[in-house]
């Protein structure tokens, strides 16, 4: 298992090292050149030299590569040009919002989905079965952020059943420890300070669980009936085992590996769907950070957003491979 | 056994031949398309589907022609009709079916001629990834299937590259693109088209593979075509089935993408131009006084994206050959 891990992580060197060729080559055609992803647009000629001195822009670009290089691994990814602050400051403020919110999401997604997927397969042709596979197709057709605005309009501004925005009431004066609000207020013991960031996740969670929701009821579906037409099932069931024992240990175990694949591919989505939910409920995570770098033309923002996403991306399919092996011990071998 | 039991016996097995012989007759090699599109036929999801964008084209290319006002004109504004500062944006009227824009446009007309552009951005972005990745799936595929070991050495570092393409979400790659290109409606559909290379790519080359292990491309090869010739004409137009599936399906998400864009103002920024994903994010400071003016552009996206999902994926459930009887 360990000696799995390794190698996995080994893989993972060329993929990053692609991925920081691409940054650079990115930084290097932005219009204006690098130096505008320090100084913005509106940056005088002078200061353009300067900065192009100071930056090294003159020497040789595999110099200027290896400059680069050294910035990334030491996580200096400059200043935000709109709030003038370290770029690596502000997304690790900003960082638990959106991993709670996600979290939430995903949570939602495979709380709901996988079961109602099981049980569309279970009773396939029927009228759950129809109502899932139906709901699950207009699911996906469905804008993320005008689902945002529905829940919004209905939820909160017309029945006041939910926050329509923020992480937290402000005028709870919660303390903060680790930036995760509603950890925070679990290990403070502030209970109302947790249950209000909880009850303020709810509609962006809901929103945002929308495709993967609906990408895992299919999946998990399609799957889960495969597996039903396997010999091994028919064998389970004729030997009497009950149905509880079959559906956990012989349908849903084999049913789970493209399920647990496609959760991986989903936290790309998922995080791009966060740029989306929290402008919308103006929750203060990494995505309304980013959606508002996009109008300033916040360039170093924009290259941090994508050096955390990818990385982000690798671990988590990372993390699905190894659940894999944990689901299917033969994946191991190989 | 009687004289007549004999000769009901044999006339029963006259009418068993003449049935195989009619049988026979019947069984002139239907293709897999056409086995396909019979299925299709069956289906009603492919029915509902299928009418839905028949409509939309209709609309689409028709529309303009026959829209009651100009998609710019700003004919509210002009008669005095709709003040958006005082939050005045009247609704339906029996002059216009769908009431004012924000700027006194006639919604309906602007939502016609939408249509067009929706159809423009869904179609171009899907030929460009479809373009895109069929040329590094093809080789990857071809590379793999029919290549000796460099073969497979090509295919690798190919499918290295696509694998960190999967890595990168779309919405970050348009925004990337964005920020190089400036935004517009040519980013939009570069930055949506790309996204789906990495899919459309790992479609034909795995559906490539597959076929390269076929008989006949071991009969094609041991006849002694040449393998260049084998891939192109004998490989390739057999491996296209799931990809054409996958485009239908990508025009849905192409169209939904498009708005996403949009509302993040990538989009294009020249609002003379109507489309559905424009309107919806240019809908949003008037929700609280109309709200309706979000509701049709999105429920226009919606309908539209579920006709291609719908076609799309009743089309790859008739061309499934696990699903055949």
């Amino acid at each position: 298992m360990f000696r799995f891990i390794v190698r996995r992580l080994l893989q993972l060197v060329p993929a990053l090292f692609g991925l920081s060729v691409l940054l650079f080559i990115w930084l290097h055609k932005l219009p204006g050149g690098p130096e505008s992803a320090i100084l913005g647009e509106r940056a005088t000629p002078e200061m353009r030299a300067a900065i192009r001195e100071n930056l090294g822009l003159d020497e040789p670009i595999l110099v200027q590569y290896g400059r680069f290089m050294r910035r990334l691994i030491r996580l200096d990814l400059g200043t935000s040009i709109s709030t003038k602050r370290e770029v690596t400051t502000e997304f690790l403020e900003r960082f638990p919002g959106t991993v709670e919110l996600a979290l939430t999401a995903m949570l939602i997604a495979v709380a709901l989905g996988i079961p109602l997927g099981y049980l569309a397969a279970r009773r396939r042709g029927r009228f759950l079965d129809h109502v899932s596979v139906a709901g699950s197709l207009v699911g996906v057709c469905v804008p993320v952020f005008f689902l945002a605005y529905v829940l919004k309009a209905i939820f909160a501004e017309h029945l006041h059943l939910f926050p329509s925005s923020g992480r937290q009431d402000p005028t709870i004066n919660a303390t903060r420890v680790t930036n995760f609000f509603v950890l925070d207020g679990l290990l403070t013991r502030e209970w109302d300070a947790a249950a209000d960031a909880l009850w303020h996740l709810v509609l962006p969670g809901l929103a945002l669980a929308s495709i993967p929701l609906a990408v895992i009821v299919r999946i998990t579906r399609a799957s889960v009936l495969e597996v039903l037409g396997e010999d091994y099932i028919r064998t389970a069931e004729a030997k009497g085992l009950t149905e509880r024992v079959v559906r956990n240990r012989h349908v849903l175990r084999n049913a789970m590996l493209p399920v647990s694949t496609t959760i991986g591919l989903l936290t790309g989505g998922l995080l791009s769907g966060a740029v989306l939910t929290e402008t919308v409920f103006a929750f203060s995570g990494i995505g309304a950070f980013v959606a508002d770098s996009i109008s300033h033309r916040d360039y170093p923002v924009l290259m941090g957003f994508i050096m955390i996403i990818a990385v982000i991306f690798v671990l988590v399919n990372l993390i699905v491979d190894i659940s894999y092996s944990l689901i299917d011990p033969r994946v191991r071998v190989r | 056994m009687s004289m007549t039991e004999r000769a009901r016996r044999k006339a029963e097995k006259l009418d068993r031949l003449g049935e195989l012989a009619a049988a026979r007759d019947d069984e002139r090699g239907v293709s897999l398309w056409q086995e396909a599109f019979r299925r299709l036929r069956r289906n009603p999801a492919a029915i509902v589907g299928a009418v839905i964008l028949g409509i939309f084209l209709v609309v689409a290319v028709l529309g303009p022609f026959f829209v009651p006002y100009g998609p710019t004109d700003t004919i509210g504004i002009r008669e005095g009709l709709v003040k958006s500062g005082q939050g005045i944006i009247p609704g339906p009227s029996a002059d216009h079916w769908l009431g004012f824009d924000h700027q006194g446009r006639d919604e309906f007309s602007r939502l016609v001629v939408g249509a067009r552009q929706t159809l423009l951005v869904g179609v171009v972005s899907t030929l460009i990834g479809l373009a895109v990745g069929a040329v590094i799936g093809g080789v990857a595929g071809a590379a793999a299937g029919l290549g000796g070991r460099w073969g497979r050495w090509v295919d690798g570092i190919l499918m290295r590259v696509i694998d960190m393409m999967l890595a990168l979400p779309s919405l970050l790659l348009a925004v990337s693109i964005a920020a190089l290109l400036g935004a517009g409606l040519d980013t939009v559909m570069i930055a949506v088209g790309l996204v789906s290379v990495p899919v459309f790519a790992r479609l034909l080359r795995g559906s490539m593979i597959a076929q390269s292990s076929s008989d006949y491309v071991l009969a094609a090869i041991s006849l002694g075509v040449r393998r260049s010739k084998v891939a192109l004409s004998h490989v390739l137009p057999n491996s296209l089935a799931p990809v054409i599936v996958q485009a239908t399906l990508t025009l849905a998400t192409a169209i939904i993408e498009a708005a996403a864009l949009s509302f993040l103002g990538l989009g294009n920024p020249d609002t003379a131009v109507p489309e559905w994903g424009v309107m919806l994010a240019d809908a949003q400071p008037y929700l609280g006084i109309r709200p309706a003016l979000a509701i049709y552009p999105a429920v226009a996206i919606i309908v539209t994206a579920l006709g291609f999902t719908l076609l799309g994926e009743a089309m790859r459930e008739a061309l499934d050959p696990k699903l055949r009887k």
